[in-house]
């Protein structure tokens, strides 16, 4: 068997071992309710994660998406108090300069060939001064399109309301599914992740890849930015501090691996609804502090990071005894 | 004829890495490329595929002039090259592999079927039926995904193949399986181009053979008519009729270290080894017969795992370089820009560095200690240089190996190991290390050298060992060290052949 799913299987296999446990403990934690939450409330994280799957594949980084969600949130609000524009236009506007603002940190790394960590830490500190310069408070959202977004929900049978923004969220995962693991580009950016330098030898367009990597990831996290200010109804631009590493984590807990060449988008969507799911385990629990995931978190990452190191060391031998 | 290279000549700064060099290749041969490092192969090879600009010459392929600016430009063209290092990607799958950039797509999705059946198609008449194309590339032996990546370079040049050390992590078996394929591409009218240091393969395999020396073309002839012995002459050289300065035969010295039955499993076969004082032990053998590998063992960079070491007073620890060290072992690696200088530090940095590593950097040595160190090398080993405060990196080749010696000089070793020490130096430098080496001995130290230059060897050697196949095959003393033997030692063709 293919030694790189297996980093999938355990992801799986612990959120369903978890979900199991949660549920002897509280047999409500299998309402549609709780799994209409745990949807809804990692919207945002699971979408700026896909994005970030897929430059952890081609062995980059991108630090700067929380920074642009907060980014988000403050351009949405702005304008939608300050201008009479569309919230579906202020979509459109938003998408565009994130974007182009990921293709120019895309460019910035291939062109000069500057470790990705270093250019979005760069990106990561411009996009968090730009929401400074656009406001320094938290502005609400009160637009009656904003409204109707937030009150579309579908009831599922047993009373869970699958809001807009968790089928949004499960559709961008099966779209960067079909990216990642079924088009040329996803094919490229596994290249670039097995070694770049190969990948170009076998005809791979390296710099228009990294590009749009970073674009992808870009537009990720503007539209990540949208579903978090539908979340909360408002721009601030102190939020979001230090999700991009959360996101990191999520999708290394889904499976992928940080030096790149190999991970799974699925994966990812696991590793947001296991953590998701320790929140959840908290909030019913009612006594321990939300420090608690953080330590989880904390433990799952180290046991996939050393998961990794035992997989690769494993394959290493099997090569050997069969070369 | 399928490919002509006429006075290709490419020189870098301070070097001519090919002079005047002239290769054909036809249609339908297996052409072989040989010689020692640094004889021009590869250049030749990079200038073929675009990776080197050259200075001067033609390059013609079907008779049209060619002069390719990257590998992708050349493998448009028709040449198509495989390194030793397979370079595809582990982490995809071997269809993925085979049809990277031209995926068959459907409404911008690859279909995944179609790309396995032209995977598959590719793959045919290559004897890789069992292998899955699905899965990925990095699960299969590195013999197959050698294949594959042939397979893959066939398909988009399909003129001319070059084979880059193709059978270097290749055993006998897979080898014959890669021959297989080779000889189908002939029988297909490919025109390949086969670079190996293991001649049995290529008396094996190649049709014709040309060799190169110092950059220079030195013969190029049917592979049918050469001799063994004879091939030897011409990739080692014996330009000099009498070798100057042959070092005086004595009285053997006293038994300083011996090693019985040592070697590493893959590196070297075990051998029996006496240093002895005041002695230089010649290494000589061809590239890859095991030279810098029994260096590699002795100085504990590859561990042996056999076999024991000691001296007069006992067993002698050599598990890491760290041990050897302390067991007052020294040695210069061949390649010296990688392992040998610490190119951006000073002369006196890199001079005090092994010192240094000995006291603990805890206790580091006073500056002006290591300034009168260093001048103290300057002068007596004759370093040209303005100053002590000079990066090694701007001195030349023999002046960096002068470093390198003064380093290991001042730990005061009693065992030095020297790989290649003259390699890519000038003329006049190349005599003094030889007199170093010389002094050296004279005060009692021991030294092994190892030299792809017979000339040097038996100049400087008091005896010499033949390596072969990875195994030590003969030693010579005194009147027995000369040109003739040593190579009739290397070619001497055992009947159970090489065990690569």
């Amino acid at each position: 068997m293919n030694a790189r799913v297996l980093p999938l299987y355990a992801t799986i296999a612990i959120f369903l071992v978890a979900y199991l446990i949660c549920y002897l403990q509280f047999p409500a934690m299998l309402s549609t309710r709780v799994i209409a939450n745990l949807l809804t409330d990692n919207a945002y994280l699971g979408i700026v994660a896909v994005g970030m799957t897929v430059v952890i594949i081609s062995g980059g980084i991108d630090l700067s998406v929380g920074s642009v969600i907060a980014f988000s949130g403050v351009f949405i609000a702005v304008l939608l108090r300050d201008t009479g524009l569309h919230p579906l236009i202020v979509f459109a506007l938003l998408l565009s300069v994130t974007t182009a603002f990921g293709a120019a940190m895309g460019g910035l790394i291939h062109g000069l060939a500057m470790p990705p960590f270093i250019v979005t830490l760069a990106g990561m500190f411009l996009a968090r001064g730009a929401a400074y310069m656009l406001t320094i408070d938290s502005v609400p959202i009160t637009h009656p399109f904003y409204d109707m977004l937030q009150d579309a929900y579908y009831r599922m049978p047993g009373g869970g309301r699958l809001r807009l923004i968790g089928v949004l969220m499960l559709l961008t995962v099966g779209a960067g599914m079909i990216l990642a693991h079924r088009t040329r580009f996803g094919t490229a950016v596994f290249a670039l992740g097995g070694g770049s330098q190969t990948a170009r030898l076998m005809g791979a367009d390296v710099g228009r890849t990294t590009v749009l990597i970073y674009a992808f990831s870009g537009f990720m996290a503007g539209l990540s930015g949208i579903v978090f200010s539908i979340y909360t109804g408002s721009g601030y631009p102190l939020a979001t501090v230090g999700t991009e590493l959360i996101a990191i984590a999520t999708v290394v807990i889904g499976g992928t691996i940080l030096t790149g060449g190999s991970g799974y988008v699925f994966g990812t969507l696991i590793g947001v609804l296991t953590m998701g799911l320790i929140q959840t385990y908290i909030v019913f629990d009612g006594t321990l502090s939300s420090w608690w995931t953080k330590i989880v978190i904390g433990l799952l990452l180290l046991l996939f990071i050393l998961l990794q190191k035992g997989l690769l060391i494993l394959g290493q031998r099997q090569r050997r005894s069969t070369a | 004829m399928l490919l002509t290279i006429r006075e290709l000549t490419k020189t870098f700064p301070g070097t001519v890495a090919l002079e005047n060099v002239q290769f054909d290749l036809k249609a339908g041969e297996v052409h072989a490329l040989l010689g020692e490092n640094g004889a021009g192969k590869s250049t030749l090879i990079k200038c073929l595929t675009g990776v080197h600009a050259r200075d001067k010459g033609e390059i013609r392929l079907d008779g049209a002039p060619i002069s390719p600016d990257s590998t992708l430009a050349a493998q448009a063209l028709g040449i198509g090259t495989v390194y030793q290092e397979v370079n595809l990607l582990p982490n995809l799958t071997v269809a993925e592999n085979l049809t990277f950039g031209r995926q068959p797509t459907r409404w911008g999705m690859v279909s995944g079927r179609r790309m396995r059946a032209e995977a598959q198609e590719m793959l045919a008449g290559y004897g890789l039926d069992h292998v899955n194309v699905g899965a990925e590339l990095g699960s299969y032996p590195v013999a197959v995904q050698q294949i594959v990546a042939i397979a893959r370079a066939v398909a988009l040049s399909g003129k001319v193949l070059i084979l880059d050390e193709p059978t270097a992590s290749l055993d006998a078996r897979e080898t014959e399986t890669l021959f297989e394929v080779v000889r189908n591409l002939r029988a297909r009218g490919l025109g390949i181009i086969f670079i190996s240091h293991f001649l049995d393969q290529v008396f094996d395999v190649t049709d014709r053979l040309t060799v190169l020396r110092n950059g220079r073309h030195i013969v190029t002839a049917e592979t049918a008519v050469m001799n063994r012995v004879d091939l030897i002459h011409h990739m080692l050289g014996h330009d000099l009729a009498e070798v100057e300065g042959r070092r005086q035969s004595r009285e053997p010295g006293a038994e300083r270290l011996h090693f019985s039955g040592f070697g590493r499993r893959g590196k070297v076969e075990p051998f029996d080894l006496t240093i002895r004082e005041g002695e230089v032990t010649g290494l000589a053998g061809l590239l890859g017969s095991g030279r810098t590998e029994t260096a590699d063992v002795l100085f504990g960079r590859t561990p042996a795992d056999r076999g024991a070491a000691r001296d007069a007073s006992g067993p002698v620890d050599l598990k890491s370089p760290r041990a050897a060290i302390a067991q007052g072992f020294g040695y210069a690696p061949e390649d010296r820009k990688t392992d040998g200088i610490v190119a951006e530090l000073s002369i006196r940095e890199n001079i005090a560095l092994a010192l240094q590593a000995r006291r603990g950097w805890s206790r580091p040595i006073p500056r002006h200690e290591q300034k009168a160190l260093a001048n103290m090398y300057i002068k007596r080993l004759d370093i040209r240089t303005s100053d002590a405060e000079k990066a090694v990196g701007d001195l030349s080749g023999g002046n960096q190996q002068k470093v390198v010696l003064a380093r290991w000089l001042a730990m005061n070793p009693r065992f030095l190991i020297l790989d290649e020490p003259t390699r890519g130096i000038d003329v006049g430098a190349h005599a003094e290390i030889l007199r170093l080496i010389g002094e050296l001995t004279d005060q009692g130290m021991s030294i092994l050298m190892i030299s792809s230059e017979l000339d040097e060897l038996i100049a400087a050697s008091d005896r010499v060992i033949v390596v072969r196949d990875r195994r030590h095959v003969s030693e010579l003393v005194g009147a027995d060290i000369e040109t003739g033997t040593i190579i009739n030692a290397i070619a001497a063709h055992e009947a159970e052949g090489a065990t690569a």
